[in-house]
């Protein structure tokens, strides 16, 4: 086969340039300053920084008030994620069921994902209105004095039903086509084999849905620590107080409110440390991960 | 094993559409019974039916003594092998065939002794522990009718088992499975379009057309009494010739001038469909019936010449040893061979 090529170097790279000046500009200088400023003291006026070594980093470790946003960011993330992904394959496997209303299953379920974080905050906030958003209600109804903004749990509840709530679209569309990719006579074969309903789809559907899920798995972690902000602002009214914020959150709130540039900046480092260890792990098992055919 | 009673079986699909019309067949113990057709004229739809993948709309299905109409496909106790095998792409070849057993609480020793005799039969000894993507078409399809014998079912159905194989593949599966159903003595219903298969694994072959039963019979019976015009033309390749002729004054007569020197059959009709099985007419004559040949196909062991007769398309067998050319050749046309059919239903006279 002939293969296509430049003729000199000057294109290809004139091509490159706007996409590698991109990355370099609003991806690593600012991680370059962000690893550079963890070190230093930031003079609260602007007027200059002391060197200070590995201080921000100690002080973040011996500081119990991150210890507990680190926990609950843990907590947040891990039952947005399972929430999230059980509900969504819930659904899908329910509208796989009826195949013919699958599409219009599907556009209806988009229709939220194209809703914007701060947007789906916002109509979190309705929802969760002190005089009448309808689940204040429900919750009242249940004996639950709920108190948005003022309440950590009931803020906390609403942080993880609002998020989960978002990206329940995203994973049913992805969690959807699996289960219509897997081919309809496997599905029967395993009709004739087996005569318990969860027991073919423990053993046949869910193992071939598993490359699925796993990446979904992937995307809604990321999605919990990072994106989930927008959320998180809206709904406590950028006001952390009492409320429970993730440690994306209290990046942004000591950083900008506190002024605090060199701790806000050893705590991105941190999660950017995170976020490399996340995407290490994943490309690992995608390597390993059994590709069926 | 055990026989299989299909009492006016009907299939009306949800939107309407009459897939079988209602269906009435008996597949003694033991017999290979072949399920015969054009694509689309419902023969997975009968199928899937008796295996439970599709609900009955009216009528009874019997395996045995039991109607199972309302039986799960797991609890009729029956194996099927899919056009495209339908492996489990997550499981090894093991775990493939012994799934159906596992799930019926067989012990672990019985499973591995019967996946292991399942391997020793076809084969598959080697590739015990690959997954189906790891195996060629052929050992695919060898794998799928290892999950269907580990399960000692009453009852094997295929669909169209062999039509993702190369021609050469098809010819030694299709002889491999006929001497396994022979040898296990299974009732086994067998689904194709390709009449080869049909005439040459069946006990029984049934033809259907467009949701309809056309005849069911013996292969012989189908070949040499073939119920309709459908049944001649889609059963025997080359297909039987057929030829609209005119009823003269008790004279089989066609485009006018050609007299066939036939008895006719006793019909109220004026006109009549002639049937001739090319290999059935004989080059040479007295001149009173005259094909005039167009073209000579070549076949290697026999050669087909084809042509007009009283201007209607003709085309007839004959052996490697006989000479032939283009151009007019008296035939002969037997009395002992000819097919008679109805000019508007196209029935067997
Ligand atoms: N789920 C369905 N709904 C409606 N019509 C169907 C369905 N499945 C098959 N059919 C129709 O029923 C007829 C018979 O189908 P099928 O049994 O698959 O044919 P074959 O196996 O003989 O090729 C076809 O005309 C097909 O279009
Ligand atoms: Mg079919």
């Amino acid at each position: 086969m002939k293969r296509a090529g430049f003729t000199t170097v000057w294109l290809p790279v004139a091509l490159l340039l706007p996409q590698l000046m991109i990355i370099a500009i609003f991806f690593y200088w600012p991680a370059a300053w962000a690893v550079q400023s963890s070190f230093y003291l930031q003079d609260p006026f602007g007027f200059g920084s002391t060197f200070v070594g590995v201080e921000n980093y100690t002080d973040l470790m011996a500081n119990s008030e991150y210890g507990k946003v680190a926990r609950f960011t843990v907590i947040y993330t891990a039952l947005v994620t399972f929430f999230s992904l059980a509900i969504a394959l819930l659904l899908a496997v329910k509208a796989d069921k009826v195949i013919k209303g699958a599409k219009s299953y599907r556009t209806l379920l988009m229709w939220v994902y194209a809703i914007a974080p701060p947007v789906a905050g916002f109509l979190g906030l309705m929802f969760f209105d002190q005089r009448n958003g309808p689940m204040t209600e429900m919750f009242q109804a249940l004996g639950w004095d709920f108190r948005l903004g003022a309440d950590y749990n009931s803020t906390a509840t609403a942080m993880v039903i609002v998020a989960v709530w978002k990206q329940i679209p995203v994973n049913f569309i992805f969690f959807l086509s699996g289960l219509q990719s897997i081919p309809k006579s496997v599905r029967e074969a395993a009709l004739i084999d087996n005569r318990s309903a969860s027991g073919r789809f423990w053993e046949v559907t869910f193992p071939l849905l598993a490359p699925t899920a796993f990446f979904l798995l992937i995307i809604n972690i990321t999605y919990a620590l990072f994106d989930t902000f927008g959320i998180i602002d809206t709904l406590v009214r950028s006001e952390p107080g009492n409320n429970p914020v993730t440690l994306v959150y209290k990046v942004f709130v000591d950083g900008f409110r506190g002024n605090d540039l060199g701790g806000s900046s050893a705590q991105s480092v941190i999660l950017m440390v995170l976020v490399l260890l996340l995407t290490v792990f994943q490309f690992r098992l995608i390597e390993r991960r059994i590709h069926y055919t | 094993m055990a026989q299989v009673t299909l009492d006016r079986v009907r299939k009306t699909y949800p939107n309407g559409f009459e897939a079988v019309q209602p269906c009435s067949v008996e597949i003694p113990d033991g017999e290979l019974v072949v399920l015969v057709g054009p694509s689309g004229c419902g023969k997975s739809t009968l199928l899937r039916m008796i295996a439970g993948l599709e609900d009955i709309t009216d009528g009874a299905l019997s395996i045995g003594t039991d109607v199972v109409n309302d039986k799960d496909p797991a609890d009729r106790n029956i194996a099927m092998v899919f056009q495209n095998y339908a492996l489990y792409p997550h499981m090894s070849v093991a775990k493939n065939m012994g799934y159906g057993l596992k799930n019926r609480g067989a012990s672990k020793a019985e499973i591995d002794a019967k996946v292991q005799e399942a391997a020793r039969i076809l084969n598959l000894g080697d590739y015990l522990d690959r997954r189906p993507s790891q195996l060629s078409g052929g050992q695919r399809q060898r794998v799928a009718m290892g999950r269907a014998i580990v399960r000692d079912p009453e009852l094997f159905l295929f669909d169209e088992p062999l039509s993702n194989l190369d021609a050469k593949l098809r010819n030694q599966m299709r002889i491999e499975i006929r001497a396994l159903q022979q040898r296990l003595g299974v009732t086994s219903v067998y689904v194709t379009h390709d009449q080869v298969e049909a005439m040459t694994m069946a006990d029984r072959i049934i033809v259907l057309n467009a949701g309809r039963v056309e005849q069911i019979g013996t292969p012989t019976e189908i070949y040499e009494r073939p119920a309709s015009t459908f049944v001649a033309g889609f059963m025997g390749a080359p297909p039987m010739n057929l030829m609209t002729a005119a009823l003269v004054s008790g004279q089989l007569q066609v485009g006018g001038e050609t007299k066939l020197p036939l008895t006719p059959p006793a019909v109220a009709t004026d006109e009549v469909l002639v049937g001739y099985r090319p290999e059935d007419v004989r080059l040479g004559g007295d001149g009173s019936v005259v094909l005039d040949v167009q073209i000579i196909e070549e076949l290697g062991a026999n050669r087909l010449l084809h042509g007009q007769l009283g201007g209607q398309a003709f085309s007839i067998s004959i052996g490697k040893d006989e000479q032939a050319q283009v151009g007019p050749q008296p035939i002969t046309l037997p009395q002992d061979r000819v097919h008679f059919f109805h000019p508007e239903r196209g029935t067997r006279l």
